[in-house]
């Protein structure tokens, strides 16, 4: 076990972990960020995604050790219910999820992707949420709502 | 939690007054915080009976209302869709109206959130009883207002002189008192031109949570004392666990090893610890239950004892196949549906807390108070002793893991003496959660010289279920020497395997069979999905064989005229033109386009739904690409209009996904597609593009929406490659390699 500081949603956290400890275990249990999703532990569905400097990574097979000193965001520093990011704001309006559980690494990596692509076409939105699974059946929604955070943020705030 | 539904719903509970309790506290379950529900357990000793309106309903001083329902929101939208029918009979806003769920000290029992029953029966429930609850505000406020019941109405929460006037509110008549009166099936229902929430797309309450990170999973569930465990599966179906090497874990900090015979885990305080412990942790297991070959799983199914059959339908004779006439030509076609996983996106998680004379239980499981009575007989507890709290999981559509993982967390609770957190890995979800059972149809058909279906024959193959089991039988009382039920589950396999169309001589029969590979469960629309693709498929098949356009096929033998409409309503959209499939094909073209329908009318009284299919066939690499979905559903009442949308969007695509990719393989001693590399689903970027048609019946009662527009899609599919390529899709999933080998051969 060791002393980290990490930097999360804006905040310097000291935590006492396992260095090698992926850092999805270390939100969920030690800042009690719960919000990222254990979905299989692999990189293989998104479920954990979390943002490092602002590029979406998997949150599962990130060591804590791999982030210190880098600018963490989990999906609580978006936004909140009262004030939901633009994404977010787009999710809730088109109502894009049912169980919700793959929900917050969709919205983590529509976001990370629009910040760097502000004007995608719809085969592009789709194609930065290939890594991204929905058991669902909410697609149609995700795509559609991503189009239109695309359109909102474009359309300046 | 910090939850925008927790702030809702404190709202409602602070501000209203305490229900008359009838037991102290002591002697019910761990009265301590076990909702996430705020004050929840003030209701403790509240009345559970189904047939007493205090049971659903409690109506509080400030004219808030708490809805306590035994059916729970699975991502399926009845957290609005059941306020939005209470707030209709009561005529209050729904936003007023807190909604407790599936936790057997608080809600009745209402049955498995399943079969997609949550609305036509659990929400039909709760109607009659607010409907109840209203006819008895009315009788409450007769004297109070000195005029007889007929003279008055309810409005907006409060009961009033009819025309206006005077009028009481249900807080100044019921106010935190229990209304003691029996749910009155008679009781009328509120005539549905005046429906003000009925019909709303109101939005889901729960969503803007969801969405930023703050809605509560049972996988969140944190308790004083937790212990986070990882149980070791064995390597093989059955095997014995022989030895357990502690020392292998020695290193880790924290971590130790529970054994209760087979059952295995490590815990710790640290999760991250457990995991680790999990991966090092030595362990050896002999024997086993050999499993069939996968490769030759259809023919082993056609052999195989049957142990009883089953008559579907039976009408007039099959003389026309066993001895066609003149100009009669007879064809017959094996369809084949293979073991399918419900691929939970999140790995199932349990949470217990067990003590010497009690238990509480956290569970994403669809059946609260059935697992309830199963936990209670495996801790050999009173049933009123063991609290099961339904907590959100990840969809299941049916029954995955959640189960298997509650029931081992309450084991190794048991034997540690603390509350015990058990997480499954991805490889053991897609490994150890019980399958969706294969089915193998063979169908039969005389097509006269007019084109008419003289005779037609559905025969199939299907793993018999085991009558009257309380629950599939799970992983961990075997593990560990606890009898228990022994048995298979598959949900209601055999519906739909039989026409929907009039057509003179129909014999369909099930051959149950005595065995499958692995643990089955239900899996949404249980069998109704493969006996669908076989019968549309079929159906599909014989209009090509007369050179019918399908649909003037399909309307020329439908009766059911809202059967009618909605093939209609699909081809309208569409923009069909008629003609036979297939469409002539251009063997040089690099990819292929095509159309399809399909008709179902689920278990053949439930919903309606006409679906149709456009896709691309690539020729070099036998990839299809669905393009466009259109459906039209008829599912009686729609309650909420967007909701029931989304629900019929996650059948198309869910299905989608089944239909083209999915085949659990196993070797002879355990599953071997345990991730999402080996067991793919459908992606994002082939989505096709939807449209759906919703018919709303505001005079008819609701049929059901979790579970019927999944039935045509695979038939819809593979119609759709007919028409391209000519060739014929039998056996799911239409995978690449498959489908190419199949141009190549209907090109041979």
């Amino acid at each position: 076990m060791a002393n980290f500081t990490l930097r999360v949603n804006g905040r310097s956290q000291t935590v006492d972990v396992d260095p090698a400890t992926p850092l999805l275990y270390v939100l969920r249990n030690d800042l009690d960020l719960t919000g990222t999703r254990f979905g299989c532990g692999l990189a293989q569905c998104g479920a954990c995604t979390v943002h490092v400097n602002g590029r979406a990574v998997r949150s599962c097979v990130t060591s804590a050790r791999s982030v210190q000193g880098q600018e963490v965001t989990t999906i609580e520093g978006l936004g909140s219910p009262e004030r939901p990011d633009p994404v977010q704001a787009a999710f809730i309006a088109e109502q894009a999820a049912q169980c919700g559980y793959c929900t917050v690494g969709l919205v983590m990596t529509a976001r990370a992707f629009l910040a760097q692509n502000p004007r995608p076409s719809e085969p592009q939105v789709r194609q930065a949420l290939a890594g991204n699974l929905c058991r669902c059946g909410s697609h149609a929604r995700v795509i559609r709502a991503v189009m239109s955070a695309a359109s909102a943020m474009a359309g300046g705030r | 939690m910090p939850t925008t539904r927790r702030a809702f719903l404190r709202r409602g509970l602070e501000a209203g007054g305490v229900l008359v309790v009838g037991a102290t506290l002591g002697d019910w379950p761990l009265p301590a915080i076990a909702q996430t529900i705020p004050n929840a357990d003030r209701f403790l000793g509240k009345p559970l009976a189904p047939d007493q309106v205090d049971s659903f309903l409690a109506i509080h001083a400030d004219g808030t209302v708490t809805l306590f329902a035994g059916k729970v929101d699975l991502g399926t939208g009845g957290r609005i869709a059941l306020r939005q029918m209470a707030a209709e009979e009561l005529d209050i806003p729904p936003e007023r109206i807190v909604m407790i769920e599936g936790d057997t000290a608080l809600t009745p029992d209402q049955g498995r959130t399943a079969g997609s029953y949550g609305i036509a029966r659990g929400g039909l429930q709760i109607r009659q009883a607010a409907a109840t609850a209203r006819q008895t505000l009315l009788g409450l406020a007769a004297p109070r207002l000195g005029r007889p019941v007929e003279d008055l109405e309810v409005a907006d929460g409060a009961v009033r002189v009819k025309g206006g006037g005077a009028s009481v509110t249900y807080g100044e008549l019921v106010g935190g008192r229990a209304l003691g009166v029996a749910v009155d099936g008679k009781a009328p229902l509120k005539d549905p031109q005046r429906f003000r929430f009925i019909g709303k797309s109101l939005p889901r309450p729960d969503v803007p949570a969801k969405v930023t990170g703050r809605h509560g999973f049972v996988h969140d569930v944190k308790r004083p004392g937790m212990l986070h465990a990882r149980v070791i599966h064995p390597p093989a179906v059955g095997a014995t666990l022989r030895a357990v090497d502690a020392s292998s874990i020695a290193a880790i900090p924290g971590a130790r090893v529970v054994r209760i015979e087979s059952l295995v885990a490590v815990v710790a305080e640290d999760e991250w610890a457990a995991v680790r412990a999990a991966r090092r942790l030595k362990t050896e297991w002999t024997g086993g239950t050999p499993l069939p070959d996968h490769a030759t799983l259809f023919d082993a199914m056609k052999t195989s004892q049957v142990v009883r059959e089953q008559v579907v339908a039976k009408k007039g004779d099959l003389a026309a196949l066993t001895a066609p006439g003149a100009g009669v030509r007879t064809l017959a076609a094996t369809y084949r549906w293979p073991v399918q996983t419900h691929g939970s996106m999140g790995p199932s998680c349990g949470v217990a807390d067990v003590g010497p004379d009690r238990a509480t239980v956290w569970s994403s499981t669809q059946g609260p108070h059935q697992y309830q009575a199963v936990f209670a007989r495996i801790l050999g507890l009173p049933k009123e002793r063991v609290r099961l709290v339904y907590m959100d999981g990840a969809g299941t559509y049916g029954q995955a893991g959640a189960e298997d993982a509650a029931c081992e967390a309450v084991l190794l609770s048991r034997a540690l003496g603390r509350p015990v957190r058990v997480q499954w890995t991805r490889e053991d979800e897609h490994g150890w959660d019980p399958k969706g059972p294969p089915q193998l149809l063979e169908l039969r058909a005389a097509v006269d010289g007019r084109g008419e279906v003289a005779a037609w024959e559905t025969r199939a193959w299907l793993p018999v279920a085991t009558a009257n089991l309380p629950g599939v039988p799970l992983l961990a009382p075997d593990a560990a020497k606890i009898a228990q039920p022994q048995g298979r589950s598959t949900g209601l396999i055999h519906q739909n395997v039989d026409p929907p169309y009039a057509f003179p001589n129909v014999h369909a029969l099930v051959h149950w069979i005595a065995d499958a590979p692995l643990r089955t469960s239900a899996i949404r629309a249980p069998g109704k999905i493969a006996n669908t693709f076989a019968v549309e498929s079929f159906v599909d098949e014989i209009a090509a064989l007369a050179r019918v356009d399908p649909l003037e096929f399909r309307l020329r033998h439908l009766t059911n005229l809202r059967g009618v409409e909605v093939l209609r309503a699909v081809a309208s959209r569409m923009g069909w033109q008629p003609r036979p499939s297939p469409r002539s094909v251009d063997p040089a073209a690099a990819v292929l386009t095509g159309r399809g329908l399909a008709y179902v009318h689920y278990k053949h009284d439930e919903t309606i739904v006409a679906m149709g299919m456009e896709v691309e066939v690539e020729q070099a690499s036998g990839r299809i690409r669905a393009t466009r979905v259109v459906c039209a559903q008829d599912c009686g009442l729609v309650i909420n209009p967007d909701n029931v949308r989304s629900q019929v969007e996650g059948n198309i695509l869910q299905t989608l996904s089944r239909a083209l990719h999915e085949d659990v393989v196993f070797d002879r001693q355990r599953v071997t597609t345990v991730d999402w590399a080996s067991y793919p689903i459908l992606t994002f970027p082939e989505a096709p593009a939807l449209e759906i048609e919703l018919i709303q019946r505001l005079g008819e009662p609701p049929l059901g929406a979790g579970e019927a527009a999944s039935a045509p899609v695979p038939a819809a599919l593979a119609n759709a490659v007919f028409d391209a390529t000519g060739v014929r899709l039998r056996n799911v999933p239409f995978r690449p390699d498959r489908v190419k080998a199949a141009l190549s051969a209907g090109r041979g």
